[in-house]
Formats: C-alpha cells, sequence, structure tokens
C-alpha cells in the first residue's frame, strides 16, 4: 500500500512547538507520514502523543512550527475544515443517537445523498463487523463494540488520515490483541493513512510500519520497528522497546570499546567518542559453562564472564540472570532441548554475541 | 424485623399525611358552599365554584397575568442561564470565577432584601422603567436564571467533553455541533429546570409584591381580596394548579421510566 517517496507526504509537521503556560508539551517535532503508511507515536505518559495528534486535528493550535495535510498548511483551520478523522480514547460516541446515526453523522455534514449514505453506513458496519447493530443505542454494546463503531463513524469518510489515540486502551488484554491486527487488516483493505498514538512498545511494534518513539516532547527515533529494535539509537529508546543490556564502557577506536571491566568489545561505533553504553539484546547472548573452548572467543564474538544468579523458565525461553562485573545481564536463553542445558544457579559462566547484535548508544544521563 | 417494619410504614404515613393535609383542607374547601364572605367553615358541598371559577372580580385577570409572566420569564431566563452556563463551562474569560458565585446570589438573597432592592432600583429609574408587568417580569428572570445556570451548568460538566470535539472532527460547525449535540444533551436538564422556574414564578409573592404597582398576579390577587373575603374560587384555582402540578411530575416519572426501559430491553 505504501506509495512511493516521490508522492507527497499525508502529514508533514515542520518544528512544531507548542506550549501550555509553563509547561512545554511538545518541543520541535518534526516528522513525515507518507501515504498508506500506519504511522506510531510511542512514548511513556506525558510525552506529548496527545498534544502532538490533537494540532494535527485541529483541536490545539501550535505555539510554532508548521502542520501540512497533503499540500496544504491547516494551521488556523478548525477541525471541521480538515480532512482528517479521530477514534477518540473515550470512543465519544452520541449518545442520543443511534449507531447508525452515529456513523451517518460525518456524510450528512458532507451532504452526501441519502440513498447513498446508507449503502455507505451498512458497508462499513459490515467492515467492523457490526452489521446487524446499526438500530442499537451506543450504551447498548461492549466496549470493543463501541471502539469499532468509533472507528466505523471515522472511516466513513474516507479521510486523507485517520487519528487514533490510544483506541485499544480500554480493552482486556485479549480483546486488544485481537484489535490490533483487526485494525491492521481493516487498514489495509481501506488503505487510508493512520496515525497511531500509544504508550505499548508491543502495540506499536505490532501494528505500525514506521514508529517515532517519543520523549519529553522531542522525538528520540524514527523507523520501522525492526531498526529501532535492532539498532536503536539512544539508551532510551533500547530501554523502551523491549528488554536491553546496557554496559558502560569507552571508546577504543573506530570499531571498539573497552568496557568498564577492562573487556573490550567490537560494535559499530557510529562516529562517537568518550563515554559510552554497549547494548546488546537478551536473547542475542549465548550461554554455556565458563571455559568451554565451544563457546570461547568463536570468531570474534564479544565475550563477557559472570555467575548465574537466577534461573526462570517462561515457557518460550528462560530468563538467566547473570551478574557481571559489568552489572546485571538478562539473557534469554532458547529452550531447544526443554531447558536442560541452561547453566544453574551459581555455576560461572561465558556470556557470548555477535557483533552485529551490538549497538551503542550515549550513556544514559538523562534516566528516567 | 416485622415490628420494625410496620412502625416504619405507619412513620412514613405519617409524615406523608402531615404534608398532604393542608393540601387536601384546600381541595376540599374548594367545594365549600360559604354562607358569608369567607370560606373557613364547612357548610355544604357543590361544583358550583368550580363551574363558576372566574366570578371574583379580578381573578382571571390575575390568572392570566401570572401564566403570561411565568411563561415569558421562564422562557427568556431558560435562553439566557443556558448561554450563560455554556459561557462558564466551556470559556475561559476575565471574571469566570466570580460569574460562577454571582449567580448564586440571587438564590441565597432573602426574597424581601430582593424584592426591595428592586423596587428601589425601578423606582430611581421612572424614566425606563414602568413599575407594572415588565417590572415583575425583569424580577422573575432574574431569580429564575439563577436555577437554570446551576441546572445546566452540571449537566454540562457531567458530559464528555469530547463528543462536542467529535462533532466538529466529523465535518459539524459549531452552530451545527450545537443544535445536534450539545442541545439535545443538555435540553433534559434545561426542561427540568424551566419547569421549577415556571413554578417558582406562579408561586411568588414576596418580590412580585415590591415591584408590582398596580399589577396583579394570582399571589398578589389573593393576598389583597383575603382582607375583604375568601372567596372559595381562590381554593378552586389553587387546586387546579395542584393537579397540574401533580400531572406533569407523573408524565415526567413516566417518561423516564419508559426511555429507561427502552435503553435496556431493546436488544
Ligand atoms: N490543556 C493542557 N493544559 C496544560 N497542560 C497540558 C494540556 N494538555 C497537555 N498538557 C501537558 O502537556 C504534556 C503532554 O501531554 P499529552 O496529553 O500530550 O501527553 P501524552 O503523551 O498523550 O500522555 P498519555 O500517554 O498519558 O496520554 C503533559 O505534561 C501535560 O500535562
Ligand atoms: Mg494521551
Amino acid at each position: 500500500m505504501v506509495e512511493t517517496s516521490t508522492a507527497t507526504a499525508d502529514v508533514t509537521l515542520e518544528s512544531v512547538v507548542k506550549r501550555f503556560d509553563d509547561t512545554v508539551a511538545v518541543d520541535g517535532i518534526s516528522l513525515e507520514v507518507p501515504h498508506g503508511a500506519f504511522f506510531a507515536l510511542l512514548g511513556p505518559s506525558g510525552c506529548g502523543k496527545t498534544t502532538t495528534l490533537r494540532m494535527i486535528g485541529g483541536f490545539e493550535e501550535p505555539t510554532e512550527g508548521r502542520i501540512m495535510l497533503g499540500d496544504e498548511d491547516v494551521v488556523g483551520l478548525p477541525p471541521y475544515k480538515r480532512d482528517v478523522n479521530t477514534v477518540f480514547q473515550s470512543y465519544a460516541l452520541f449518545p442520543h443517537m443511534t449507531i447508525a446515526e452515529n456513523v451517518s453523522f460525518g456524510l450528512e455534514r458532507r451532504k452526501v445523498a441519502r440513498s447513498e449514505l446508507k449503502g455507505r453506513v451498512r458497508e462499513i458496519l459490515e467492515l467492523v463487523g457490526l452489521g446487524q447493530f446499526g438500530s442499537r443505542k451506543p450504551r447498548q454494546l461492549s466496549g470493543g463494540q463501541q471502539q469499532r463503531v468509533a472507528l466505523a463513524r471515522a472511516l466513513v469518510n474516507h479521510p486523507r488520515v485517520l487519528l487514533l489515540d490510544e483506541p485499544l486502551g480500554a480493552l482486556d488484554l485479549k480483546l486488544r490483541k485481537q484489535m490490533q491486527l483487526e485494525l491492521k487488516r481493516i487498514q489495509h483493505e481501506v488503505g487510508i493513512t493512520f496515525v497511531h498514538v500509544t504508550h505499548d512498545q508491543e502495540e506499536a511494534m505490532t501494528m505500525a510500519d514506521t514508529i517515532a518513539v517519543m520523549n519529553r516532547g522531542r522525538i528520540e527515533q524514527l523507523g520501522p520497528p525492526q531498526d529501532l529494535y535492532e539498532q536503536p539509537g539512544t539508551a532510551f529508546v533500547a530501554g523502551f522497546l523491549g528488554v536491553s543490556n546496557l554496559l558502560p564502557g569507552v571508546i577504543e577506536g573506530p570499531n571498539a570499546v573497552r568496557l568498564d571491566d577492562g573487556t573490550i568489545v567490537s560494535a559499530h561505533v557510529s562516529g562517537r567518542s568518550g563515554a559510552v553504553a554497549v547494548g546488546v539484546r537478551p536473547e542475542k547472548i549465548a550461554i554455556g559453562p565458563a571455559g568451554d573452548p565451544a563457546i570461547g572467543a568463536a570468531r570474534g564474538s564479544n565475550v563477557l564472564a559472570g555467575t548465574v544468579s537466577e534461573t526462570a523458565y517462561i515457557g518460550v525461553a528462560t530468563e538467566v540472570v547473570v551478574e557481571t562485573q559489568l552489572g546485571v545481564v538478562h539473557v534469554f536463553a532458547q529452550n531447544i532441548d526443554s531447558g536442560r542445558t541452561i547453566p544453574p544457579p551459581r555455576s560461572s559462566v561465558t556470556l557470548t554475541w555477535s557483533p552485529e547484535s551490538t549497538f551503542v548508544v550515549d550513556r544514559d544521563d538523562s534516566a528516567d | 424485623m416485622r415490628v420494625k417494619h410496620h412502625l416504619l410504614t405507619t412513620y412514613a404515613m405519617l409524615v406523608i399525611g402531615y404534608l398532604m393535609l393542608p393540601i387536601a383542607v384546600v381541595i376540599l374547601f374548594s367545594f365549600n358552599e360559604p354562607e358569608g364572605r369567607f370560606n373557613y367553615v364547612w357548610q355544604g358541598f357543590t361544583f358550583d365554584n368550580w363551574a363558576n371559577w372566574d366570578a371574583p372580580i379580578g381573578l382571571r385577570e390575575s390568572m392570566i397575568t401570572s401564566l403570561e409572566i411565568g411563561v415569558l420569564s421562564t422562557v427568556v431566563a431558560t435562553i439566557l442561564g443556558t448561554m450563560i452556563a455554556l459561557a462558564i463551562v466551556r470559556h475561559h474569560f476575565r471574571g469566570r470565577a466570580s460569574s460562577n458565585v454571582l449567580v448564586f446570589l440571587p438564590m441565597s438573597t432573602p426574597e424581601i432584601v430582593l424584592g426591595a432592592s428592586l423596587l428601589a432600583l425601578f423606582i430611581q429609574q421612572t424614566g425606563i422603567f414602568v413599575i407594572g408587568f415588565w417590572t415583575i417580569f425583569i424580577a422573575h428572570v432574574m431569580f429564575i436564571v439563577s436555577y437554570i445556570v446551576v441546572t445546566v451548568k452540571a449537566r454540562l460538566i457531567g458530559f464528555d467533553r469530547h463528543l462536542e470535539e467529535a462533532a466538529a472532527d466529523l465535518g459539524a460547525d459549531e452552530l451545527t455541533t450545537f443544535r445536534k449535540v450539545t442541545f439535545p444533551l443538555i435540553a433534559p436538564a434545561m426542561l427540568a429546570a424551566s419547569l421549577l422556574g415556571f413554578a417558582l414564578s406562579i408561586d411568588d409573592f414576596v418580590i412580585t409584591y415590591f415591584v408590582a404597582g398596580g399589577e396583579q398576579t394570582f399571589p398578589v390577587y389573593v393576598w389583597g381580596i383575603a382582607r375583604v373575603a375568601t372567596p372559595p374560587q381562590v381554593n378552586v384555582v389553587a387546586s387546579a394548579i395542584f393537579l397540574v402540578a401533580i400531572a406533569v411530575a407523573l408524565g415526567n416519572v413516566l417518561w423516564q421510566y419508559r426511555s429507561s426501559r427502552r435503553q435496556r430491553g431493546a436488544a
């Protein structure tokens, strides 16, 4: 569905700043959402996700910067003149109208002919699996069904962009998982650009093709989920997306870092110098008994010694907590043989991982 | 347990009896056939008072005046009060906090003080105000507005702000949003408040008496005539007002019951 990059982006933010009195909610954000993308704004509570979305929708005006929908600068335009629709976290279904009336609200404002309107409402309710619920009132539906109505009410207008503010936040875990896939299916089917706000990294990774990780009103890193996970650019991103081990060290050469215990590891330093943190994901680490020559320094792997302090069998893997001189390192060992070869607690082990799985970030001085 | 239950029932009946007794007497004496000019002693049963309810001179006119003022001031106060409530809840403006408090003043100030000060105001401005129908109207709008503002404000605060944003998001301008979303949601509160306001207007004596001049509303008429006579027709009108109030209250209960059943039932 994603068009070539020559087309103008559906949404463009240029150095957008939003201040409320003395709080800076959004602190200079620039981004482009290409047509047909499933774009996620991911970040912790209070980082400015909702504010960013509300500025695109027209409910807040930016203090500085430009917001473009296609080629049009929309700053100053009221929401009803913007070709975007929003799915609110609280759903905001009109309680005094039936489901069908809710869904046709936007079409009526656009003066769509009665005959066409009926068909489109039925079609979209069918798409979200609520074909026979048109005559009910919102309070007669479950949370998940209300969520679908909110989605249908926005989608039926074929907006240029659909904005979703934590649309699954109020659902229980199982329903949320189901709706994540459902949303993705619907997006493929209608081909509309989605901008999705969430603080759930798993949700963002499941659904989005591009994620912007936000922190304190800024974008920390922007890219496909895989890039963010494999090569996080900052300690914050490394910690926010999944689990990662960060080991303190100092740049030693073009492709080497001296860890604080003296061990040299190889990694892409990408032009950094001075004090850094070396990161590796727990599932990238191989674990074996100390001194095992098979595990040793096989083909230039990075190596670290430690002692097992805890193991936990969690089904898909066994989590091993290893004490090293640089602190605790988490390892997810594959249970290829029912987990029988996992070293027991208090045994000395050697950890190895490949340089490709190693990333380098600035030391986290702004720990959260 | 049983004894306690019976005691409670008896107690409730006694309280209801205490509340209803004066009204029962009013209704009963609307069927009295008094001998003199005062309708205080039971003489005999008749329907004449109801058939000739407007026999006493001035009664019909005072009732019409009361209804006119009640309807007019309620309609005007409902519109004004709703706009004030919208402004207080939806917009941040200088003096928002103080208008929040000021709106309560007419409700909490003794009526006699309000009436006296209003009269003083109207008399000083005789170039503008002619004491009579319109000064009563102004006074009634003033005290009804408070009830409207307080009730509608509570409703506005109670409903999801995102509803109006959702309407705008779906292409409705400010006026359409109000017509299609805000108004239908606050209408029940507006109706309840205006019914109360209308009842207060029909009932008001103290303030009205100060600013009425030569004009007579029903309560002012009753007060005036009570010194020389108490025609049973006064009881007839009072009973009729009571019956209408009961009918409205019952209708309201029935309507709420039906709509809550419709919401729960249809599936
Ligand atoms: N109307 C407002 N007035 C003042 N401050 C505001 C307003 N709206 C948001 N803020 C502040 O701006 C910051 C960002 O808020 P925002 O709602 O965008 O966060 P968020 O990323 O959506 O968080 P959450 O995940 O909790 O919804 C917060 O510090 C918040 O307190
Ligand atoms: Mg938010």
